[in-house]
Parts: C-alpha cells; sequence; structure tokens
C-alpha cells in the first residue's frame, strides 16, 4: 500500500518530459562546447560567417599561448593554491564555530550568531575600499594572501555547519567523550570531525568553486602581469590582452575545464550537497 | 587563540604521566580538584576558542572595512594617494544624488536585475517541475544542469560576446535564418541589457532549479493524493499544491537573485570588451557594481566609490525590509 502510495506521485517522465530537458541540456552545455569549438580554429575563422560549428585543428596550438603569452599557466597554479587554502581554512574554521553554536553553551552566543547571519547579507562591494587600501598600505598588491586572508572564512559556511551539527551529532556523544576525561579538542578531534565529515566535504566542494570563479575583489588586488588568479588572466584577455578570438577562447576552456572535470567527476555530491543546504536553508 | 592553549595542553601531558597503581589519596585528590577545575575552564573557555577564528578574521576583513568604507565615504581619497583623506562630509553623497550616471546605473541595475531574475526563476520552476518526475538519467539532467553554475562570469562573459558578435555571432547568423537583420547587440540600449541578463539567465537557471527540486522532493505525497481525488489535473496539481508548498523556497530564491543582481559586475564589465568600466559607449549597461568598480579604480576617487557602496547597501536593506514584510504577508494569508 505504501509504496503504491509513493509511485503515485513519482509519475514517470513522459516523452514531452525528456524532450524539454535535452533541449535545456543542450542551452547549459552549447556554450561551454563551442568555446572548445573556437578554441580549436583560428581568428580568421572566427570572421567568418556561418561561425564554425565543428573542431578545428588548432586548439593545442591556441592553448599553448594561452598558457605561455596569456599567464593562463601562473593563473592555474595561482588559482588551485587560493581556491585550495580558502576552501580548507572555511571548512576547518566553520566547522569548529559550526559546532561551538550548534552544541555548546555560551553567553552572548545567540548575539554572536545573529552577527553571523547579518554577515550573509552584507555585500563584498561594502568592503572593496578599505581592503584595497589595507592591501596597499601591506604592499600585498599581486600577492596571493591579498585574495585568501579576506575570504577564509564565510558566514554560509558557519550557519551551514552549525544546521548540520544540531542533528547530525547526538550531544550524548559529546557527553560520553566528556565522561572519559576528554578536553574539548580531544572532542572535537574524536567526535565532531567525523560526525561533521559529510558536511565538511560538501562545505569544501561548494567554498572551492566559489573561490575558484571569485571575480569582484580579486581583479582589484592583481594584475594580469603580476600574479593574475584564472578570472583576472581572463579579463586580461577579454579587455584585448591578445587580440586573438581563438586564443582568448583557449584561455577560457583552460580556466573552466579543471572545474568542469571536477563536476564530472564530484557531481553526484555537488548536486547533493546544493540541494540539501537548500532544504536547511 | 591564546587562551584555549592552557586548558588544552595539560590534558595531553597528563595522560602519558598519571601514575596508576601507586594510592597516593593526598595527591589523587589534588590531581581530582585540579582535573575538575581545568575541566570547567575548558568548558568554559573553549566555545569561544572554537569561535574566535571566524570572528577574528570578519572583523579583520569584514566589519572593520564595512565601516571604515562608511568613514572613507565621507572623505576625498585618491586612489593614488589613499592615506591622504580630506573631510568633505556628506558631500559624496550629495553629488551622487545629482549625478546623471549612478541614477543611470540605478536604472541598469534594476532593468537587467528584472530581465535577469524573473525568467530565471520562472524557467527554474518549471525545470524543476520535469526533474522531478522519476527519469532516466537523472543525475546526468542534474549534473548538466549545474555546469554553467561551474563555469566563470569571466569565461561565460567571453564566450557570449563572441555569440553575440554583431559581424559574425552565432546568434545573429541563426535570426539571419529566419530573415531578421545582424543586431548591433552591445550598442543597443536594450539589446545590450538583454545580452547581459542571458548570461546571468545562462548561468543560475540550473542552480536555481536544483533548489526547487530539493524544496519539490519534500512536499508529502498525500497532498497530491488528496488533490487528485478531488479530480485536480496535473496542471492544477502544480499550481495548487507545489506551488503554494514552495512559497518560502521561492522567496529565499527572490531573496538571492536579488542581491546576486545588485552586485552584477563581471558581466557588463567583460561584455564592454576592451572599453573600460563604462559599460557601453552610452553607459548603457552600466550597473552599480560597475560605477563603483570605474568611480574608485578608473577615476581614481575611492570616497565616491564608497558613498556608492553604501548607496548599494541601502537598496539592498531596503529590498531586505520588503522581502521580510512580503514574507510575513504571505504567512499570514497562508
Amino acid at each position: 500500500m505504501l509504496s503504491a502510495k509513493r509511485a503515485g506521485r513519482q509519475l514517470h517522465g513522459g516523452r514531452i518530459t525528456y524532450a524539454v530537458l535535452i533541449v535545456f541540456t543542450a542551452g547549459s552545455l552549447f556554450p561551454l562546447v563551442w568555446t572548445a569549438v573556437a578554441a580549436s580554429r583560428n581568428s580568421s575563422r572566427l570572421a567568418q560567417t556561418p561561425p564554425p560549428f565543428w573542431f578545428g585543428s588548432n586548439l593545442f596550438k591556441n592553448l599553448e599561448i594561452a598558457w605561455t603569452d596569456a599567464n593562463m599557466g601562473t593563473a592555474l597554479l595561482n588559482t588551485t593554491i587560493v581556491a585550495g587554502s580558502i576552501a580548507a581554512g572555511t571548512v576547518l574554521f566553520s566547522t569548529l564555530a559550526g559546532f561551538a553554536f550548534a552544541k555548546l553553551r555560551f553567553r552572548f552566543k545567540n548575539l554572536l550568531l545573529l552577527l553571523v547571519i547579518g554577515t550573509m547579507m552584507v555585500p563584498p562591494q561594502l568592503s572593496v575600499v578599505p581592503l584595497y587600501m589595507l592591501i596597499a598600505e601591506l604592499s600585498w598588491t599581486d600577492q596571493l594572501q591579498s585574495v585568501i586572508l579576506p575570504t577564509l572564512v564565510s558566514a554560509f559556511g558557519v550557519f551551514f555547519m552549525r544546521q548540520y551539527l544540531i542533528e547530525a551529532l547526538p550531544t550524548e556523544l559529546i557527553e560520553a567523550a566528556r565522561v572519559d576525561g576528554g578536553s574539548s579538542w580531544r572532542v572535537v578531534w574524536h567526535v565532531v570531525f567525523p560526525a561533521a565529515r559529510p558536511a565538511m566535504a560538501v562545505l569544501g566542494m561548494l567554498t572551492f568553486v566559489l573561490a575558484w570563479n571569485d571575480f569582484f575583489w580579486p581583479i582589484i588586488a592583481l594584475t594580469q602581469n603580476g600574479n593574475p588568479t584564472v578570472q583576472v588572466a581572463l579579463t586580461g584577455l577579454g579587455r584585448g590582452y591578445i587580440p586573438d578570438q581563438s586564443v582568448i577562447m583557449a584561455g577560457a576552456l583552460l580556466g573552466t575545464l579543471p572545474l568542469l572535470i571536477a563536476f564530472v567527476v564530484f557531481g553526484r555530491h555537488i548536486v547533493g550537497g546544493i540541494m540539501q543546504g537548500a532544504v536547511k536553508g | 587563540m591564546a587562551s584555549d592553549a592552557p586548558a588544552a595542553a595539560p590534558s595531553k601531558g597528563e595522560e602519558g604521566a598519571a601514575p596508576r597503581g601507586q594510592a597516593d589519596g593526598v595527591a589523587d585528590g589534588r590531581r581530582r580538584a585540579r582535573r575538575s577545575r581545568r575541566y570547567r575552564l575548558d568548558v568554559k573557555w573553549s566555545p569561544y576558542a572554537f569561535v574566535a577564528p571566524f570572528f577574528v578574521f570578519f572583523l579583520a576583513f569584514g566589519l572593520f572595512p564595512l565601516l571604515y568604507t562608511g568613514w572613507a565615504s565621507l572623505h576625498r581619497v585618491e586612489l593614488t594617494a589613499p592615506t591622504d583623506m580630506e573631510w568633505v562630509g556628506l558631500r559624496n553623497f550629495s553629488r551622487l544624488l545629482e549625478d546623471e550616471f549612478f541614477w543611470n546605473a540605478l536604472k541598469n541595475t534594476v532593468t537587467i536585475g528584472l530581465i535577469s531574475t524573473v525568467p530565471q526563476l520562472l524557467i527554474a520552476l518549471g525545470i524543476a517541475h520535469l526533474l522531478n518526475y522519476r527519469l532516466r538519467g537523472s543525475m546526468f539532467f542534474r549534473v548538466v544542469a549545474l555546469t554553467p553554475y561551474a563555469t566563470s562570469v569571466a569565461a561565460a562573459t567571453l564566450v557570449f560576446v563572441l555569440l553575440f558578435g554583431r559581424d559574425y555571432g552565432m546568434i545573429n547568423w541563426a535570426l539571419g535564418l529566419a530573415g531578421i537583420d545582424n543586431i548591433d547587440w552591445q550598442n543597443g540600449e536594450w539589446t545590450s541589457q538583454l545580452a547581459v541578463s542571458t548570461i546571468v539567465i545562462w548561468r543560475w537557471t540550473g542552480y536555481n532549479a536544483l533548489i526547487y527540486l530539493a524544496a519539490m522532493q519534500a512536499i508529502p505525497h498525500d497532498l497530491y493524493e488528496s488533490a487528485a481525488l478531488d479530480g485536480a489535473s496535473r496542471l492544477q496539481q502544480f499550481i495548487h499544491v507545489t506551488v503554494p508548498s514552495l512559497r518560502p523556497t521561492i522567496l529565499f530564491t527572490c531573496v538571492v537573485s536579488t542581491i546576486g543582481a545588485t552586485q552584477l559586475f563581471g558581466e557588463p564589465l567583460l561584455f564592454n570588451g576592451g572599453a573600460g568600466a563604462t559599460g557601453g559607449a552610452d553607459h548603457q549597461f552600466q550597473t552599480l557594481g560597475l560605477y563603483l568598480y570605474e568611480q574608485g579604480w578608473v577615476n581614481l576617487h575611492l570616497g565616491r566609490a564608497s558613498a556608492i557602496a553604501w548607496a548599494m547597501f541601502l537598496i539592498l536593506l531596503v529590498i531586505g525590509a520588503v522581502n521580510w514584510l512580503l514574507a510575513r504577508r504571505l504567512s499570514k494569508s497562508a
């Protein structure tokens, strides 16, 4: 009876459902595929009508030019360092703070939590001017810490981990560890981290994607010729640093490919993470 | 961070050193007292240690800049000499009110915000409804729906600049097949805004669809059953069961999309190609975020840029308040 009930809602998709979804899927993929098509041509072919629909033979040549002349090699390395550090920092600090907000008692807890939630609304534009003054004062322009440190913690992350740990971490488990004479740090290491691991993985992946694609602050703090991230290098390309359109597309492809590969590998988990975050948020 | 070190370190040392078997009652009692005092200190202070890293970074890179932006907005500050600040009171703000480019940017931000957010959320709702059917390859559809979200603003905009090209772009070529003359997407007012909105729609529709899908899967099945018993068609079920159940989620996506639209920056910056941060020859797609950047980092007026930042913040607060009132009315009427 129960299974019949469930099946009642989970109707099979009809032909029209599939047709619409396939059109939507094609629309989602087309600009990405065409990036690769354009990157495999040359600029004179891109200045003809009709535009190319299939791959040419210039892909590796264009990728090589983008890699060296447009600084994409340095940019990819830098972005990996930046996004990796931000993801690691966000996961660690969010888990610690999220645990405290979910399970521990301390004064000003609610006030501090309100502060965390309030900061989720503050747009990044509101802090760029002083941040720029700060890194100019410290001579951090074109150094990676100037883009890592300001985004190393995230209010969303704290809130996300708190919501997860409230349910996923039984209070008895903490108490049991405490009765054995464990300090808070032992509790964190042996009880909180293992319980939080799935949410930590999701938060890490989402943060990595966001940090990889972060745009506004990096193009202010870093420069094309100095120490660019991928987005800074692509902005340089878009502003005519190298006027060859097929090289620009090769750069765009290089900057997107690592995340696309990650999506192919971890796609299921990233989708699950976003959907899970949506229900809780 | 310093406060937690004394609490944590001794407990480690003690474990190994605790002598077993030598029953020394006095020392034992003292140790127990010491241990319980340490325990109390630990319980009392460790929560602060756990939240400290977040708040240290937040104070340094979040709250301080926020307040300092307010302070800087009351000064004349040049990018070339950011430490030379000259007090000008509210002049940066009063200038803004008379500044046609500011109003133009505000108008463009609202227009682009509307023509990107409304279709995006409507399409996402429809797609989510379809994804909620039992499908073959459902995970494939979901992952692919998310690939535009993985594409950066910069990469996406660079491709769309080519696709929207006036002479050789694929979109004009396709329209040409239908007998429509080449459109100069970049230089027209509404065409450029439509093109910029297209990039936003492309990047965010799948993401929002997944959020709606998650909420749809949480709707109890009995609701549909009783609706079906009352003779509601599938479309009626969608309108009378799905949409009302999704109300909080729809509101949530509206808030998030509105915040994103208010800050729109990368798409209009790069849609302009090499021509600086004007948002087109006639500023036809210059948004507030872009205008802030132009004032601060092209015209080198950090004080005015700060004033624009605060104006954006005020707009967000107004939007937040409207949303909150709306949510309250909705939940009352529900």
